[in-house]
């Protein structure tokens, strides 16, 4: 078990940041690549001032028209990705551990509110869960590889939380939430949750295209 | 759209796959990846709106269904498989690309709906009314099929009728180096005549310097709904260059919506200028009028003033994807004197149904165009307008349909119909009083 623990917090660690890092700089290198020669539309139309406005208006609650169409998911769908990106990076226990790794450390946010957006982060992913099922618009879009993923996106969630109360067997507990993080991590550059990137590149460039040439705003 | 029976003709998969593949660039693999299903897009389409929120018409829905399983199965179709989609890309889309806003990755679908149709139409796949345009601009140069000699005809007829209102009208031919080149929707010339004695009266109440080309004055362009890539830019080089061969200054588009987006959007990389920029300027109708008013070049009598409740239709082309929104309502307020808008509105403003080639699709496609054209109805009805501008060809049809099937009690007009009847006409440019023999 222990060297299991070790393995997964040691190579396994260091493959799944070079995996994660390495395949996202790819997929970005290769369509960079590939829109330079088919997507000069991209190109010709750039305009910082409309693409970043594109971004940040679908960035701050609200501030889209499609979000507040459906207020209540969109909040939920905002609280879930700080969760999501909050806890990881500034959770103490991580802190921790980049400090003894690095040297280094980002500020850490106290238990209690790791806690609580913890918990939020779990009570968002169903509400998407059940969102998914009872709307029949998401319901007939939505395939098995979706609650999959999302599945994958909540367990290190779950398994962190229990670990961290020590509610049930702990080092199984961590294995788990290792090894689901590290799944995760590795499957991020490769699916549709490479959003987490692509998402700046693909709102900008409507962006371009409405507000740049148009004067549209696309938000 | 359903198979033809006597459609026995086998797929060409060589040809859908060099085309997903020439597709295939940075943009369409990263939205097709991307999309997280979350169906925030389904609210923005008036088609799922209108038809009591089928999810099959929500917009992701729509373009995973063709472009999506296209790529899936990697051109291995049947033939039941693209009627369906033809079914879906011309019977429940428009690409007036309002879902891209409302998408959270701005997912530009109508690029993946047009797409879809430039495969089908490979594949010997369009709706019957958009095929039989597509034969007229091949052999004339125009949807219509009129001849270049009819078509000069026409004006030549138009600009003396109008002599009787407006002294001096005329409609200069290929006049060389002037500063705009006027092109039309060839159901002007054929249909409504008026219209083009309308723009003549209006251009010369304002002393404007234009011609009207015999060639390349159609600014429309369904090969580019129909999904005929190298003809749509045939269409517009056509118009491009009969531009540049006059030395006009501008090419000055109609009141139609579609042509705006051709021949300013699109059109440059239809017919492949790698700049994405037309080779002169062009300027919409709406725009030169609204300029007109605006800097007293043409002068409105407030007397004459559209007394009644107005509002106007956004056309997608002109609004969301031309840009011009705030002249077009500005200059109806100029005209009118009770505004009323619409709501949603601006570049938010719903299809009216008919854009995106569904009008010329014919009438094959009539009762589902008037299904989908409820969100439309309702919104007009709410505002209490008894009249509707419109400066689109295709909202103007659809909009006079919708008025007929849902009994909305309006009138449908254009922007030159309402400043010819409001416009100040100076005394240099009116007729000479018929002198009436006397009589002892």
């Amino acid at each position: 078990m222990q060297a299991w623990y070790a393995f997964l917090t040691g190579p396994a660690l260091w493959a799944t940041f070079i995996i994660f890092f390495g395949g996202l700089g790819l997929r970005l290198a290769f369509l960079y690549g590939l829109s330079r020669e088919r997507d000069r539309v991209f190109y010709n139309h750039v305009d910082w001032k409309w693409g970043l406005k594109s971004i940040l208006y679908w960035l701050i609650p609200w501030g889209s028209a499609s979000m507040r169409l459906q207020p209540v998911f969109s909040f939920v769908f905002l609280l879930f990705h700080v969760g999501l990106l909050g806890v990881p990076l500034f959770l103490s226990a991580h802190n921790l551990l980049w400090d003894r790794a690095f040297g280094v450390s980002l500020w850490s946010m106290s238990d209690a509110w790791a806690d609580g957006l913890t918990i939020t982060v779990l009570a968002c992913g169903v509400f998407l869960f059940v969102r998914r099922l009872v709307r029949p618009e998401v319901r007939i879009l939505t395939t098995a590889w979706d609650y999959t993923l999302l599945g994958l996106t909540l367990t290190p969630f779950v398994t962190g939380f229990l670990a961290y109360h020590q509610w049930g067997p702990y080092e199984w507990l961590m294995m788990l939430h290792v090894l689901s993080a590290e799944i995760l991590l590795i499957l991020i550059p490769f699916t549709k949750l490479g959003h987490m990137v692509l998402f700046f590149f693909t709102r900008a460039f409507i962006g371009f295209e409405m507000g740049g040439r148009r004067g549209a705003r696309a938000w | 759209m359903h198979r033809k029976e006597n459609d026995t003709r086998p797929v060409d998969v060589k040809k859908i796959r060099d085309l997903l593949d020439a597709n295939n660039g940075a943009r369409i693999r990263t939205w097709l990846s991307l999309c997280s299903r979350c169906g925030l897009c389904a609210e923005s389409c008036f088609f799922y709106l209108a038809h009591d929120r089928n999810p099959k018409l929500s917009p992701a829905y729509k373009f995973k269904a063709t472009l999506g399983e296209l790529y899936r199965r990697k051109g291995h179709v049947d033939r039941d498989f693209l009627y369906r989609c033809a079914d879906i890309v011309w019977g429940e889309c428009t690409t007036c690309k309002r879902c891209s806003m409302y998408c959270p990755f701005g997912i530009d679908v109508a690029t993946l709906i047009a797409t879809t149709r430039t495969i089908l139409y490979s594949q010997g796949i369009t709706p019957e009314g958009l095929a039989r345009a597509v034969v007229n601009y091949r052999e004339t140069g125009n949807q219509m099929g009129m001849s270049s000699e009819d078509f000069v005809d026409t004006c030549e007829w138009m600009a003396e009728e109008s002599q009787d209102e407006i002294k001096g009208v005329t409609i200069p031919i290929d006049k060389v180096g002037a500063k705009y080149m006027y092109t039309v929707n060839p159901r002007e010339p054929m249909f409504y005549p008026q219209d083009l004695a309308m723009a003549a009266k209006i251009l010369t109440v304002a002393e404007e310097d234009w011609t009207m080309p015999s060639t390349g004055w159609d600014c429309t362009n369904l090969p580019m709904f129909a999904g005929d890539r190298a003809l749509a830019g045939q269409v517009v080089r056509n118009m491009y260059e009969k531009a540049v061969a006059l030395g006009v200054q501008a090419i000055l588009i109609t009141e139609c919506g579609h042509a705006y987006r051709s021949a300013l959007f699109e059109g440059p990389y239809l017919a492949g200028y790698p700049d994405g920029k037309p080779p002169v300027p062009i300027v919409h109708s709406v725009q030169l009028f609204y300029e007109y008013v605006r800097d007293g070049r043409i002068r409105i009598d407030p007397a004459k003033k559209l007394k009644e409740p107005v509002t106007y239709q956004d056309p997608c082309n002109v609004s969301r994807n031309g840009g011009l929104w705030e002249e077009g309502r500005k200059l109806v307020q100029f005209l009118a004197d009770d505004f009323r808008d619409m709501n949603p509105n601006r570049e938010h403003n719903h299809c009216c149904g008919g854009g995106g080639g569904y009008i010329p699709m014919g009438p094959e496609y009539k009762a589902r165009r008037l299904a989908s054209g409820r969100v439309k109805a309702e919104q007009i009805r709410a505002t209490g307008a008894k009249i509707v501008v419109t400066p689109c060809h295709n909202c103007f049809d659809q909009v006079s349909d919708l008025n007929k099937e849902y009994q909305l009690g309006v009138k449908v007009m254009s922007l030159k119909e309402i400043l010819c009847e409001v416009m100040v006409v100076p005394e240099k440019f009116q007729p000479e009083p018929v002198e009436e023999e006397e009589t002892d």
